[in-house]
């Protein structure tokens, strides 16, 4: 798995490629936390689109980040579920807890905060 | 979580679409053969339920296929990989990807059923606590277990220890799982609701599952296939249809429920209590 960040306006994406296991899962909370505690970014987007599989593990470095984010009144999406990410999350009652986009232009269009729900 | 493509890893011509190959597998301990050369696969994503009387050797098979017990004779392929020939490190590997949940539940009575969830991911993982509660959290719910991670496992009910037993057997997302006895000692009501379960993980999470049992209608509902086991020897297999139309005569007897005739004859019987001919086990 590879992992980046991309600035963009007041938004950061976070780009990840490959899977996100309970083994690599780390890094992924350690961006996403860095990210919102102490670069103190007013929006975090996760583009998904090159990740094929998630686990369990990997959902709740996610969820980490959404929880975060909300202690923080920071903003936090995804973009570009694959069908089984899509359905990890629909699976674990979580689709509808976090703001989803299907692209980064809509992510990034969207009002902080203010789309909420699945699309 | 949905399993993992398997890998495509294909040694010896196994298909990479079948998750469990057994081929030719006997096991004893010590002089005693439990296992008579035992045959079969188990497709990628099905469940297989493995039937046979009480010392018919399903247990016996179930620990080998989980690596408890060592094949003396055979093989045992896992997602196209010889499981009996591996290294200690590699089989360690194999076993992350497969969960286990035992017949008595196995849960550590000093721990909280959270903890005792927890147990793998903090084993054998480099997950934060942070990180490790929300799965903990993740699997109760899946169990149906919600709130119930501060509890000690004495505070739960039958059901409720096999349900958080399942929840530990699923913490590393394994793509196959194993059950041994899941409804023994359970009423009706809650083993039903265990077989629901077991078909909801298969249906949602596409994991491959071996359950071990002698309850029929639990058998019926939840198998893809059934082999049914007599004598460490494979007496039938099949979808359960199949096992339903099966007219052998074990294969009847067992699922018809007909004891068995007398052990033996008087003359066999006198001949067992003083050695002179003592009966062939197999």
């Amino acid at each position: 798995m590879n992992i980046s960040t991309r600035q963009f306006e007041n938004a950061a994406i976070v780009d990840v490629t490959g899977d996100i296991t309970l083994y690599n899962t780390p890094e992924v909370r350690k961006t996403l936390l860095d990210l919102l505690k102490e670069k103190r970014v007013k929006r975090v987007i996760v583009n998904l689109e090159k990740v094929k599989y998630i686990d369990s593990a990997g959902v709740a470095s996610l969820v980490e980040g959404l929880k975060l984010s909300r202690d923080l009144k920071s903003g936090f999406a995804l973009y570009g579920l694959s069908k089984t990410t899509r359905e990890v999350l629909e699976l674990t009652r979580l689709l509808k807890v976090f703001e989803v986009y299907d692209n980064e232009e809509e992510a990034l269009s969207a009002i902080p905060g203010g789309a909420g729900g699945a699309k | 979580m949905p399993a993992q493509p398997i890998s495509k890893e294909n040694t010896s011509g196994k298909s990479a679409d079948i998750a469990i190959s057994v081929r030719n597998l006997r096991v004893r301990y010590g002089t005693r053969e439990i296992l008579h050369g035992v045959n079969f696969e188990v497709p990628a994503g099905e469940t297989l339920v493995i039937m046979g009387g009480s010392g018919c050797g399903k247990s016996t098979l179930l620990r080998t296929l989980v690596g408890l017990e060592h094949p003396s004779e055979g093989e045992i392929w896992i997602q196209g990989k010889n499981f009996a020939g591996m290294s200690g490190t590699q089989r360690d590997d194999l076993r992350k990807k497969m969960g286990m949940s035992f017949q008595s539940g196995a849960l550590f009575g000093s721990m909280t059923v959270g903890e005792n969830v927890a147990l793998p991911l903090r084993e054998h993982t480099p997950l934060d606590e942070s990180t490790i509660d929300i799965v903990v959290r993740l699997k109760l719910d899946q169990v149906g277990l919600s709130g119930f991670e501060n509890y000690m496992p004495a505070q739960l009910s039958g059901g409720m220890k096999k349900r958080a037993a399942i929840a530990r057997a699923l913490a590393m997302d394994p793509e196959i799982l194993f059950f041994d006895e899941p409804s023994a000692g359970l009423d009706p009501i809650i083993a039903a609701g265990l077989d629901e379960l077991i078909l909801k993980l298969k249906k949602a999470f596409r994991i491959t599952i071996v359950v071990v049992t002698h309850e029929l209608a639990s058998a019926f509902l939840i198998a893809d296939r059934m082999i049914l086991l007599d004598k460490g020897v494979v007496a039938a297999k099949g979808t359960p249809e199949e096992l339903r139309q099966n007219t052998g005569p074990r294969v009847r007897q067992f699922l018809d429920r007909v004891p068995e005739p007398e052990m033996a004859a008087e003359i066999d019987y006198l001949q067992m209590l003083t050695g002179e001919n003592p009966p062939q086990r197999r």
